[in-house]
């Protein structure tokens, strides 16, 4: 354990010393977010009305969740990349955990994010969407949504080291963008047809915008959604501790294997 | 005294779809020797390497490397070995030094071995530059510091030098034989034949995933022989200049009427030049060139894999 530990440690090292050196992936990452928030808080928003919350504070949380989703895109590419150079063959001839080097990815990522999240905070006060909750809601809020973040970045890794090409994981990456419009992350879902919105409520991302709009006491918690929607905290916090447990230990393996 | 083998590998097979990567592949590289494993493009040679230094199971047979089983305990196998890859393995946008500080980290190799590799390696200068801003030179040598960080028992060195200038190549090639003079053993794939006759105890010919021939650099070349060829001033003197040189190789000469050579490769290495002309002009062939060299490798991949192959 204490060996995962300093081998992970190294390998986080790693990836923040590359981020260093070439921020234009992360820096991109997180500026398109801040691009959304404009779009839709000043574009779209004339156009849409939310019940209970006024438009541009009911939009951060969603805009927040569906950056944390994009750990799909960044681990994806980033462990293709590393799996279609000679890296990575390098790293498993070393007598290091199988864990290490996909965990020190998914935790550098984290950091990333972490410290990449706060020009988007910045930009959502500036257009009047203020945490109105309890200190200790809001540090629930951000604790799910760097939960969200790492389940995403399993996946993404996961898929990274299956996918045939740098090529082929960059467009599937770039596809990824669309399953925030099939949640409740910029619009509710009471407005979609019936089969559109039960797949919109069951997705993952609407559980966790809901919870982040709730413990931010931003929006209420809509009633008559699907459980995990229903059920906000619970839902975000069973949702994403499900993906950890199945993409995790299939990322491991698939690093692993021979 | 009996032979420790550093490498022990029986029957490795190993497939990827349709192609036959292995089939079969015995080696035994006793400790503190440096083997050359030679073979053309697609013999099976990344392969090999990559079954013994555990990045990929093999489908049948075993191997064991620094006496562990590389199926059964690949992680005590990773605890001995080191490589270097045929295609750079580090990471092109850390720094030299962060490199090898990155690997001694995860060796838990003193820091300060790093700083010691990049001045062996005279990477000094360009420490502080990302790797992929590198010369192929630079960077073959900071791959191979990066596998000197700890001793490894068992060091596996992929076309270590293919693509590389004469003056890199020489580098490489000194590197390796430090080590091997330190007791290291070395298992090189290679596709110059010069390379394995410069740092090589022993050569292995592997062809379509299989052993075509082993032995010591000198072995090999008494095997093989040379390949003769002369020039002859007409093409009307093809048929006389063939039979002198059938007389004297033993072997069916080839004749090539548009060049006007002809050519045949003897496993006579008695055979000298001074010879073949005075035979060739006792017979009254005009010849205008003549020679007598080692076989390029083409050459001996055809004739150890005719020997076996029926006439097709």
């Amino acid at each position: 354990m204490s060996a995962l530990v300093h081998d992970g440690t190294a390998v986080l090292g790693r990836h923040l010393q590359r981020i260093r050196h070439a921020p234009a992936i992360t820096v991109m990452t997180q500026t398109m977010p801040i691009v959304f928030l404009l779009f839709f808080g000043y574009v779209f928003a004339s156009a849409l009305a939310v019940p209970g919350a006024e438009y541009r504070a009911y939009l951060v949380p969603g805009i927040l969740v569906a950056t944390a989703s994009g750990g799909l895109m960044t681990g994806m590419f980033q462990a293709a990349q590393d799996s279609h150079r000679g890296v990575m063959d390098r790293f498993r001839t070393l007598p290091v955990s199988r864990a290490a080097v996909p965990l020190g990815q998914a935790l550098a990522d984290l950091v990333a994010s972490a410290v990449g999240t706060v020009p988007l905070l910045l930009v959502g006060l500036a257009m009047g969407w203020r945490i109105e909750g309890t200190a200790l809601e809001a540090l629930g809020a951000f604790g799910l949504l760097l939960l969200f973040r790492f389940a995403t970045t399993w996946i993404g890794i996961l898929l990274g080291l299956a996918s045939q090409s740098e090529e082929a994981a960059g467009q599937l990456g770039s596809a990824s963008f669309m399953l925030p419009l099939l949640s409740n992350a910029y619009i509710p879902t009471d407005g979609m047809p019936g089969w559109l919105r039960t797949i919109a409520e069951w997705n993952p991302i609407s559980a966790v915008t809901t919870a982040v709009r709730k413990l931010f006491g931003n929006a209420p918690v809509p009633t008559d959604a699907a459980w995990p929607v229903a059920h906000p905290v619970a839902g975000a916090l069973l949702w994403s501790l499900v993906l950890i447990a199945l993409f995790a230990p299939l990322a491991v393996r698939r690093y692993a294997r021979r | 005294m009996t032979t420790t083998y550093a490498v022990l590998s029986e029957g490795l097979r190993k497939r990827y779809g349709e192609v036959h990567a292995l089939r079969g592949l015995d080696l035994a590289v006793p400790e503190g020797t440096v083997c050359g494993v030679l073979g053309p493009n697609g013999a099976g040679k990344t392969t090999a390497v990559r079954v013994l230094t555990t990045l990929v199971a093999p489908d049948a047979g075993s191997a064991r490397v620094a006496g562990h089983d590389v199926v059964r305990d690949p992680a005590g196998v990773r605890g001995k070995i080191a490589v270097t890859g045929q295609y750079a393995s580090v990471d092109g946008d850390l720094t030299g030094a962060e490199n090898l500080r990155l690997f001694a980290r995860l060796l838990r190799a003193p820091r300060s071995r790093a700083g010691e590799l990049l001045e062996r390696f005279d990477l000094t200068a360009a420490a502080d530059r990302p790797a992929r801003t590198y010369s192929g030179g630079m960077r073959r040598r900071l791959d191979l510091a990066a596998s000197l960080l700890v001793r490894p028992d068992v060091l596996f060195l992929d076309e270590p030098t293919t693509g590389l200038d004469p003056h890199s190549r020489n580098g490489i090639w000194d590197a390796v034989r430090e080590l091997a003079a330190e007791g290291t053993t070395v298992l090189l794939t290679t596709q110059y034949l010069e390379e394995a006759d410069q740092l090589a105890d022993d050569i292995v010919l592997i062809d379509e995933g299989r052993v075509a021939q082993r032995g010591t650099p000198a072995e090999l070349k008494a095997l093989i022989g040379h390949h003769a060829e002369v020039v002859v001033a007409d093409p009307s003197l093809l048929e006389a200049a063939a039979a002198v040189l059938d007389r004297l190789t033993g072997a069916a000469p080839v004749l090539d009427a548009e060049r006007r050579t002809v050519g045949a490769v003897t496993a006579d290495t008695t055979l000298t030049l001074p010879r073949l002309v005075r035979e060739i002009d006792a017979a009254g062939v005009h010849i205008v060139d003549a020679s007598l060299r080692p076989p390029t490798l083409d050459e001996v991949f055809l004739r150890l894999t005719a020997r076996k192959e029926p006439a097709a």
